[in-house]
């Protein structure tokens, strides 16, 4: 495919998922409004009101019968968008796991946010980790060009004749729906080449009919899971190819996760969405002082992309993991509990230390993140952390 | 008869075919399976049935069979009517840019599903205005999780959760008026039905199926082990339920009441009352005034019905 020339805009990250959804082809949007995503069903339905997609643009009554008109939709053969965030999420949840085991393809755009209580409109990751154990994948966006490039990559790995599963595509609240940032869209041919229209593998059809969502009772309702499980492992083997075939289009690679100077670092700092961005900036001023660090940021969160991180972590002498959400009660947050299991099933036995940060959209700036890594190396250097999980910045 | 289409004078009319199959799981005199047979009798070309959990979906979908000659969804309880709505706009935008085939989008829920927990759903689906045909089978409780009341029970009638105990004997509130409640929204087609009269029924259906936008159709589809009688009674209980006003027939055409069957001599709701373990305790001296109460209700929603029809109004 050749690229066609490019142009850069400055777009807010709302927008950008907006222009994504319009240039993939979509037929049925179904959402609901909710703060911070809203912008992005806005300008949807300005696109539809204005004639230039042509799609059906639903307005639910509820977030969850807005992820129930995509369910419907997708089931007819439609390619289905929806966006939601925090207690429009929660109260999708039971849909959510309707719709993987059910194997619908579509894509949801998250504007990551906390859940009540105490009501909180900003930026946290507690809102989508109810949903990891749902069969979902789940991408992470680090900046708007991520989030909009993302978008079209999503719906590629949902409709795969091996995936056949949704796809979340996470960016965080006000930190990326509300930034404007540069953004060097795809044309809209590339656009089209990329995602033709939608080619389901079945769908409602009275020439052919089919049961969809049926029960399944304890002879065979495991067998069931297991195929979710399976599916759910090849969207990770599957995932690569689809990024390739959009770098080809785009000149932007994607891959299970961002890297800065992860490869020969001696402490290491792991993320999820926008504070990549800062780490990063902070690492590379450490760097200048011929500090070793590194930074990864976890663009694929589901499936879990074990075998690759443990390539780059084994030679790492410690680890931040960082969690912007918690589990209470647990040992720490999900990210940084996935990644100790994942570290020692694999025989690593790097110390790690969990930072738990930003919750409810507290700001997490440069300053602070060049501590976290400075933290790091102290623990790299004693070998050892002491505490497993500090909450950054709270006043106890 | 009222100058309602008809599209079947006599069963001889029906269709042969049988889109909801034999051998499926529901209990034998099952209302709701009668209701269902003869519903999709009435469709008129390429259907799909959305169907939330309840009783007919367990019954008729359990993996590895089903009982559904035509594509059948079902997704969770409460939201039957808006992935309906989501099959409707999908199908209509999906036709116009590939040329898929039309499908008629039929909604058959159970009571719970639709008085309750799928009350939202529906209303959001009927204020949207989307094109499809939204069938309640009401059985008055929910029957698949053993018996508790909903917002379908009538005063009276006893039910897992809401006991014929000594001092609270049976359900004290009122039924919803579910008709009502959709006719508020503007709907151009709302009627109800009974399985003892099948004619009525099916034109019901194919008249609802003609006519564009959201249409509710009420069918009482009386329940073996909930309300509490010999299987082989299903039907007559039904027709009871008709002659004693306890369940009027009635359409609402773009806000007009017509009263499809009338009863001019209802027979004593007890005949209806005492055929069923529900009702039984109604019968009883202590518990008059909830049987007066009972009456009470029925006689105000058939006089309302009346005088709606007389007077012309629209709704």
């Amino acid at each position: 495919m050749a690229r066609q020339a490019q142009e850069r805009i400055a777009i807010m990250g709302d927008e950008a998922v907006a222009l994504a959804v319009k240039q993939s082809n979509v037929d049925v949007i179904a959402a609901y409004p909710i703060t911070p995503q809203t912008i992005i069903v806005e300008r949807l339905s300005e696109y539809v009101a204005n004639g230039e997609l042509d799609a059906a643009f639903i307005q639910a009554e509820s977030e969850h019968s807005a992820l129930s008109i995509c369910v419907g939709a997708s089931l007819a053969g439609a390619r289905v968008f929806t966006s939601t965030a925090s207690q429009g999420l929660a109260l999708m949840h039971e849909i959510v796991y309707a719709t993987s085991s059910m194997r619908v393809p579509m894509v949801m755009a998250i504007a990551n946010r906390s859940l009540n209580a105490p009501l909180n409109i900003h930026c946290e990751h507690g809102d989508v980790m109810p949903e990891r154990d749902s069969g979902w994948v789940h991408l992470f966006a680090t900046n708007v060009q991520e989030a909009y490039d993302l978008t079209f990559i999503a719906f590629k790995l949902s409709e795969h004749s091996d995936v056949q599963l949704p796809v979340s595509v996470n960016l965080d609240a006000f930190i990326l729906t509300h930034s404007v940032e540069p953004l060097t869209p795809i044309s809209d041919d590339d656009a089209s080449r990329f995602l033709p229209p939608r080619q389901p593998l079945y769908s409602i059809d009275f020439d052919n009919p089919a049961t969809f969502g049926t029960m399944a009772l304890p002879d065979t309702y495991m067998e069931f899971k297991y195929q979710l499980k399976e599916a759910a492992e090849r969207a990770g083997q599957v995932y690569p190819k689809v990024a390739e075939e959009y770098a080809r289009i785009s000149g932007r690679r994607y891959w299970y996760f961002n890297s800065y100077m992860a490869d020969d670092a001696d402490a290491i700092v792991l993320v999820l969405g926008s504070t990549y961005g800062t780490l990063k900036a902070a690492a590379r001023r450490l760097r200048e002082s011929g500090l070793k660090v590194g930074v990864i940021g976890l663009t694929m969160f589901r499936p879990f992309p074990e075998n690759q991180l443990v390539e780059l972590l084994k030679n790492a002498k410690s680890l931040i993991v960082m969690d912007r959400a918690y589990s209470y009660g647990g040992l720490g947050g999900p990210l940084y509990m996935e990644t100790l299991a994942m570290l020692y099933r694999n025989g690593l036995r790097v110390p790690a230390m969990n930072v738990v940060y930003g919750l409810g959209g507290r700001d997490f700036r440069l300053d602070e993140a060049e501590s976290v890594l400075k933290m790091a190396l102290d623990g790299a250097r004693r070998g050892r952390f002491d505490e497993h999980v500090i909450w950054w910045g709270v006043r106890a | 008869m009222s100058s309602q289409a008809i599209f079947y004078k006599t069963p001889k009319d029906l269709p042969r075919e049988e889109w909801f199959a034999s051998g499926h799981r529901l209990c034998a005199g099952c209302g709701a399976g009668i209701a269902a047979r003869l519903v999709f009798k009435a469709i008129r070309g390429p259907t799909v049935v959305v169907n939330p959990t309840g009783c007919v979906e367990v019954s008729t979908s359990c993996y590895p069979y089903t009982a559904w000659k035509i594509p059948y969804v079902h997704v969770a309880f409460e939201n039957a009517a808006a992935v309906a709505s989501g099959i409707v706009e999908a199908m209509k935008i999906l036709n116009k840019k590939r040329g898929k085939k039309l499908h008629d989008v039929i909604v058959f829920a159970g009571d719970g599903g639709t008085f309750d927990i799928g009350f939202q759903a529906l209303s959001g689906a009927l204020e949207r205005g989307h094109n499809m045909l939204y069938i309640c089978y009401d059985n008055e409780a929910y029957m698949n999780t053993g018996i508790q009341r909903s917002g379908a029970t009538p005063i009276g009638a006893a039910t897992t959760t809401s006991p014929a105990g000594k001092v609270i004997p049976g359900k004290q509130e009122r039924k919803k008026d579910l008709i009502a409640i959709a006719v508020a929204h503007r709907i151009p087609y709302a009627a109800t039905a009974s399985i003892s009269h099948p004619l009525d029924l099916v034109n019901k259906v194919r008249k609802a199926l003609e006519i564009e936008g959201p249409k509710v159709l009420h069918v009482l589809a009386p329940c073996v082990p909930g309300w509490r009688y010999p299987p082989a009674e299903t039907v007559r209980i039904a027709r009871l339920a008709v002659e004693t006003r306890y369940f009027p027939v009635y359409e609402v055409e773009y806000g007009r009441v017509r009263i499809n069957i009338k009863v001019k001599e209802p027979k004593p709701l007890e005949e209806f009352l005492k055929m069923q373990g529900r009702f039984s305790h109604l019968l009883r001296p202590e518990n008059a005034h909830v049987l007066e109460a009972l009456k009470k209700a029925v006689e105000e929603n058939w006089e309302r019905l009346v005088k709606l029809e007389e007077s012309g109004v629209t709704l």
